[in-house]
């Protein structure tokens, strides 16, 4: 497929779920009612269904799936990993530390921005650990020792999370469980804002740094040698994807599937140059989890599933359909 | 490609006095080497495992920090150099490289182009040619468009070559180019390393292969445990008491009827 052909499908496709997520819910409105709430508002409810709720939700979609896309992209190409995903570093546990303390201790010092904010410093914890761990002899920073510390603190952190829950009320559990699988529910414009602040300028630090990350990719010691930066450009770009993932986890909990299966889908359907894997992995990422939002909310209205449920439920086949075709081809 | 190439200055390094330390380790990897390539030669560094082989063209590219002495590149010190400078002037080939991602040929050798892209700027038609010319010398246009997980090793090596010659370096390092390859692809290998040399480029290039080393190149450099143990053209380094010193093996040294460059046997057990 070519790339311009990729380009296309994945704006149109995002286009498509916003809209569709817009319009579906429990109360279903035409693109005409939801032009007219969003420009005139005659009809208030109109308005706080799309101004209030969906819109919110689905800018969130956007921003964390496809934040969660291009973090994952950014650590299989700094870690040589097909396998690495956005939590690699231990991020998820640290935030769910977090997320979790915040509510069993029932604290809300900061009000709505308590739980993101518990969870977006559990994050940033688990990275300077990883981070200082994985520079600790000094020398330049080994991938490796960075993969393995974040596999161990990952490891603590679930046990702490563990803990936490067990001495915890039923209610509180179920409460920190939801949370932990990952939703949109708690979608507002402030949620919105503190992912943005976040995910659009570093997205856009990562994307500028396409080319280096291209020979990152094959190695660093050739990176080295064909001119790069590799000690920079690897703690830059480390640092920045951790924070992406870390302000989506804050706001959305852990959705797994995306940072690990856009990527691939990307990969193989345009190849690795990551000038054009990045900003791919971003489009795909941020329609894909719209859609999976959209999906959650609709199929079994009016429960909801959780997102990473279906992230699964229509990442793995997608992915595996892929992955059978590049194999023939 | 080339041509271009011949008209501009060569490129010669200098190592004084180079001392490497691997932490933990007992003994230094380097323990004051000095060695010269000069402008336009074709230098083999030969040696047995772990006497200091990579870690010395890795020194000489500035990824290893030495302990004490200096490494120079047209008598500038290799720290020095600003790293996309360094890669516009040499190209180097590492030992291995693992591929994890899907990447054609053609993707792969224009990355030899990094250092000679400004940020923002796509490829240029100066880049395209320099690509072309690349992948035309180590004859692998007719695979541009593959996967490089599918080619044979002894492709993938002339890949990683071109990629080093779309830099347009004014010298090629090479750790061990032609390791585990046959002799036809060693050979087509080293015959384009060689008329590299000729036309103008400094090419250093560590081997394990001595009588190879004693046709093609023009100087040698024997080291043992991290220091210099021979030094100078292939017929004053590859003697029979020098060698047999080195790998710990007796050999026998006669001239090649062919080429009439030393060549190399080692002897059976009991064997005079």
């Amino acid at each position: 497929m070519s790339r311009f052909t990729l380009a296309s499908l994945l704006a149109v496709a995002l286009l498509a779920s916003l809209v569709a997520s817009v319009r579906f819910g429990s109360v279903e409105l035409t693109t005409a009612e939801v032009l007219a709430a969003l420009t005139s508002g005659d009809v208030q409810m109109h308005r706080d269904i799309v101004l209030q709720l969906r819109l919110p939700r689905a800018l969130l979609g956007v921003l964390v799936g496809g934040g969660l896309a291009l973090a994952g992209a950014t650590f299989q190409a700094l870690l040589r990993n097909p396998l690495a995903e956005p939590y690699i570093l231990g991020i998820s546990g640290g935030a769910s530390v977090g997320a979790v303390t915040v509510l069993a201790l029932g604290w809300a010092g900061l009000g709505s921005w308590s739980l993101p904010l518990a969870a977006f410093a559990g994050s940033l914890l688990a990275i300077v650990l990883v981070f200082r761990v994985a520079t600790a002899t000094g020398r330049a920073m080994d991938v490796r020792v960075l993969l393995l510390a974040g596999v161990v603190v990952a490891a603590f952190f679930s046990a702490c999370v563990a803990f936490v829950l067990s001495i915890s009320s039923a209610r509180t559990v179920q409460t920190a469980v939801l949370w932990i699988m990952g939703s949109l529910a708690l979608a507002s414009w402030k949620s919105v804002l503190l992912a943005a602040v976040y995910t659009v300028p570093a997205a856009l630090v990562l994307i500028g740094l396409a080319r280096p990350l291209n020979l990152m990719a094959i190695g660093e010691e050739t990176a080295h040698y064909l001119g790069a930066n590799v000690e920079g450009v690897k703690r830059t770009a480390l640092v920045i994807a951790a924070l992406i993932t870390a302000a989506g986890v804050a706001v959305a909990g852990v959705i797994g599937f995306v940072g690990l299966v856009v990527p691939h889908a990307i990969r193989l359907l345009v190849g690795s140059d990551h000038r054009v894997l990045l900003p791919l992995s971003f489009l795909g990422g941020a329609a894909f989890l719209t859609l999976a939002d959209l999906i959650a909310r609709l199929a079994l209205d009016p429960i909801e599933i959780p997102i990473g449920v279906i992230t699964a439920f229509v990442g793995v086949p997608i992915f595996l359909v892929l992955l059978r075709r590049s194999l023939e081809a | 490609m080339l041509a271009s190439v011949r008209e501009r200055r060569h490129m010669r390094f200098e190592v004084r006095d180079l001392v490497v330390r691997y932490p933990g380790a007992i003994r230094p990897a380097l323990d004051g080497i000095s060695m010269t390539v000069p402008d336009g030669c074709f230098y083999a560094v030969l040696g047995p495992n772990g006497s200091g082989k990579s870690t010395l063209v890795r020194s000489m590219m500035g990824v290893i920090h030495p302990a004490a002495g200096t490494t120079s590149i047209d008598e500038r010190e290799v720290s020095t150099w600003d790293r996309r400078e360094l890669a516009r002037a040499v190209g180097a080939v590492s030992q291995s490289e693992t591929l994890s991602f899907p990447l054609t040929v053609r993707e792969m050798v224009a990355m030899g182009r990094y250092p000679h892209l400004g940020p923002l700027s796509g490829e240029s038609d100066a880049d395209k040619e320099a690509v072309a010319a690349a992948l035309a010398e180590c004859d692998i246009t007719e695979f541009a468009s593959r996967d490089v997980s599918t080619l044979s090793g002894g492709e993938r090596q002339r890949v990683r070559i071109a990629r080093a010659l779309a830099q347009q370096p004014r010298a090629l390092v090479l750790d061990e180019p032609t390791n585990s390859l046959d002799i036809g692809h060693e050979m087509a290998i080293l015959e384009l390393l060689r008329r590299s040399a000729d036309s103008g480029l400094t090419v250093v290039v560590v081997t394990h292969g001595l009588d190879l080393a004693a046709r093609f190149a023009d100087r040698l450099l024997l080291l043992s445990q991290g220091s210099v143990a021979s030094e100078g053209t292939p017929a004053e380094v590859l003697t029979e008491p020098t060698l047999a010193g080195v790998y710990g093996w007796p050999v026998s040294v006669s001239t090649d009827p062919a080429s009439g460059t030393p060549r190399v046997t080692p002897l059976r057990q009991g064997q005079v």
